[in-house]
């Protein structure tokens, strides 16, 4: 975290510097911060920032590309004259179980195709998921727990 | 040139947001129960306000709007989900029924309020 402050203050100079406190401008005197940092990364220990950096922004990347998959599946199955409809219920048993950690996986559940979160159980072991198609809740089941869950794990852990 | 180019990048962005805007209306039109429609509402419905966000902040040439374009951007991703689950969990809890071709329901027999009446 103290990495990310310098690589600000690094951002923050190079505005002043340069003489143009543009986002622009900023955005890119952080860039050029951020590869200072990797050059030194040996000498700051600065390695697990990238690393942790890299982790979160690939989970960014995830959580957006699956938003316009899904929407692209629901535009799909809304045009099509015959909807062959199967929704229901499933109940997913959750490996994470911190707050935030139970949070985004929610979120990333309903963003992503078919799913919608609907619930959390009181002791939190048990999200409640509403799909669109749940003829086949066990598959459905295996690539959460196989893709965000796991990618939640290695951000966060 | 770079003008010209963003002109259509803003153009295409705008067209492509307001399809899925139209086809989140129709989904909520055409999907059977409160439940399968909020899947077209908050996935639909959150694409096609977030790129035609993103196209204002293109088109804005100004750090201001561009910021608070993008502001909008990331709220819509973060309340989308928190409010289609608040409204399916409400409308579970109320009794709303599920839909006669729903295959599974496993909710907790308890989570429907005044189901142990």
């Amino acid at each position: 975290m103290n990495l990310y402050l310098v690589n600000i203050l690094l951002a923050l100079t190079w505005g002043l510097m340069s003489g143009s406190f543009s986002l622009v401008n900023l955005i890119f005197g952080f860039v050029l911060g951020m590869g200072a940092l990797y050059l030194i990364r040996e000498q700051v220990g600065s390695l697990g920032y990238f690393q942790r950096a890299w982790r979160v922004l690939s989970l960014a990347w995830l959580f957006i590309w699956e938003l316009v998959l899904s929407a692209w599946k629901v535009a799909v199955m809304v045009m099509s004259p015959n909807m062959n409809l199967k929704p229901g219920i499933f109940a997913y048993p959750l490996r994470v179980d911190r707050d935030f950690e139970i949070t985004l996986l929610a979120n990333l559940i309903t963003l992503t195709p078919g799913t919608l979160s609907v619930d959390v159980s009181e002791d939190r072991s048990t999200l409640y998921v509403h799909a669109i198609d749940c003829s086949d809740p066990d598959s459905t089941r295996a690539d959460i727990a196989e893709g965000f869950e796991r990618k939640i794990m290695e951000a966060f852990r | 040139m770079i003008e010209i180019l963003s002109n259509y990048l803003t153009g295409a962005l705008l067209i492509i947001g307001s399809a899925f805007a139209v086809v989140a209306a129709i989904g909520i039109n055409r999907l059977p129960d409160v439940y399968s429609r909020m899947h077209a509402a908050s996935k639909a419905g959150t694409l096609g306000s977030g790129v035609m966000l993103i196209a204002l902040a293109i088109y804005a040439q100004d750090t201001g709007t561009t910021l608070r374009a993008l502001a909008g951007v990331v709220f819509f991703l973060l309340t989308a989900p928190i409010s289609s689950h608040l409204l399916a969990k409400a409308a579970y809890a109320v009794g709303y029924p599920m839909w006669k071709g729903t295959v599974l329901d496993e909710m907790p027999p308890d989570s429907r309020i005044g189901a142990d009446d």
